[in-house]
């Protein structure tokens, strides 16, 4: 039985610029087969009891099957003039779809797993940084977050100190806003959003939107994929299938200040599909 | 030298590591095989009417299969072919080999990894056959003091047949259970220049052991 919090949500289902005629693409949503479609009214997402409520945003489309608690989130910087928007495609991942997204909350394993481009041994070292779930928004954020990096982005020449935002909107999304090495005082934004197929097995759709108009397109893309590709065999890896959100399984560190949050949140909110709830 | 490449391609990353193990620079060329299916476009199939990548282009020379990619990059270097007449026949029949383990192992990760429409039941069994043959190979092979597919050193055979079978995990395929096929798989991330792709880590440097208490 699924809690009804998790059917209030929105969640990912695909691109919308994949979208075709019917018969469209059929996936699954929280272990339901669903249909994604274009006619005449637009994009629609049919699922065993009819339409589900659909929003077209970020380059993707998101889906609820339940009644949409609130609207999706906001992503001002996705309309903000001079930025790139990079849809990455797809990536199937043999996991919860919540440990993929507490994988891009962390960031102490960038030396060991994207090793000369997110990270570099000597420098692991996490120096503290702040974690908040803001209440206003309802949302999990970590800010002033340091790290050496010997290749940031595509665009970045060299190593340089990236400083990074961490953002958790909805149960299976997440936003990080970075130093962009092309434009002083912005940020670059990356979200990974994913599509929760069923408690242990998910597609991940990366997007960015970037200050960068220089890198050709192919070049953008599959920069993002190959970070994405370095830590899929881990997160296909991990035991307990299922995050654990009750504290005795793993011990956290001070480094894992997001995490310790963001499941915090979704134990409080009762979003605990992919979760587990008792040490096992 | 310039190579049409995709990141996440075994193939791709054959010619990519051949390169870079004998020191030859190449100029990569980012194809959005995904989401764009660019490879499948008017414009890349003027360039290789097959659609497929990788597409390797040196001066008036183009080649669009990888392990004649190889065997110029290797060729042009000296070595790596296989010396004498037993050793070149056993390169050439690893070269065959190596796309029965794309046909196999490779579909499987791309239907893993990519959402590929294939039989995923029938191209895993085709992949662990694959692997029983090489790991058989390669203990007959450990027996006889060696290490590499054919003769006493790395050929293009080794590096035709180590990315698909080093990425069969991304596939559902464990590798557990070919201890002669670790042993080769590390020997080949040992040597000199190897360079990683997604899905295949470096040999971190190893530790030394933590003092006892």
């Amino acid at each position: 039985m699924i809690p009804q919090a998790v059917l209030d949500e929105w969640y990912p289902v695909g691109m919308a610029a994949q979208v075709g005629p019917p018969p469209g693409r059929e996936t699954m949503l929280l272990g339901q087969p669903i249909t994604l479609f274009r006619d005449s009214a637009g994009i629609r997402v049919t699922g065993p009891d009819g339409d589900l409520a659909v929003t077209v945003a970020y380059g993707h489309v998101w889906a609820c099957l339940g009644t949409p608690a609130h609207a999706l989130f906001p992503i001002p910087e996705a309309t903000q003039e001079g930025r790139r928007l990079v849809d990455c495609g797809v990536v199937r991942v043999k996991c919860s779809p919540l440990r993929a997204v507490e994988n891009f909350l962390d960031i102490a394993h960038f030396p060991f797993v994207h090793t000369d481009i997110l990270g570099a041994e000597p420098h692991t070292e996490v120096a503290r940084y702040e974690v908040q779930i803001r209440e206003d928004s309802d949302e999990v954020w970590a800010t002033k977050v340091h790290f050496y990096q010997p290749q940031a982005a595509k665009s970045a020449e060299g190593g340089i100190v990236t400083e990074y935002m961490y953002r958790v909107p909805a149960p299976t999304a997440s936003v990080l806003y970075k130093t962009c090495p092309a434009r002083a005082g912005e940020w670059d934004v990356i979200g990974i959003f994913v599509q929760p197929l069923t408690e242990e097995l998910c597609d991940v759709w990366p997007w960015m939107a970037l200050f960068d108009d220089e890198t050709p397109m192919a070049d953008l893309i599959q920069f993002q994929q190959m970070i994405f590709l370095q830590d899929r065999s881990i997160l296909e890896n991990q035991i307990p299938r299922l995050l654990p959100l009750d504290p005795g399984m793993e011990i956290p560190t001070q480094a894992d200040l997001t995490s310790v949050a963001y499941r915090r949140w979704l134990k409080r909110k009762g979003l605990t599909y992919g979760a587990q709830m008792v040490a096992a | 030298m310039i190579l049409y490449d995709y990141v996440l391609s075994a193939s791709c990353y054959k010619v990519r590591l051949m390169a870079a193990l004998v020191g030859e620079r190449l100029d990569l060329q980012a194809v959005d095989f995904h989401p764009g299916r660019e490879h499948k476009s008017a414009s890349f199939r003027d360039l290789n009417p097959a659609g497929t990548l990788p597409v390797l282009v040196d001066g008036d020379l183009l080649l669009t299969e990888s392990t004649a990619m190889l065997v110029y990059l290797a060729t042009k270097a000296g070595g790596w072919m296989g010396s004498g007449a037993v050793n070149a026949a056993q390169v050439q029949g690893w070269l065959a080999f190596s796309a029965r383990l794309g046909a196999s192992l490779g579909m499987a990760r791309l239907h893993d990894m990519l959402h590929y429409p294939v039989d995923i039941a029938a191209v895993r069994r085709a992949g662990v056959d694959c692997l029983r043959e090489l790991e058989s190979h390669l203990t007959e092979a450990r027996f006889a003091g060696r290490i590499f597919l054919v003769g006493d050193g790395p050929t293009i055979a080794d590096i035709a047949c180590f990315p698909n079978v080093a990425l069969a995990p991304d596939g559902g395929v464990a590798l557990d259970d070919y201890p002669s096929i670790r042993l080769w798989m590390r020997a080949i991330r040992s040597l000199e220049r190897f360079i990683e792709m997604p899905g295949i880590h470096r040999l971190h440097e190893l530790k030394p052991a933590p003092e006892a208490v």
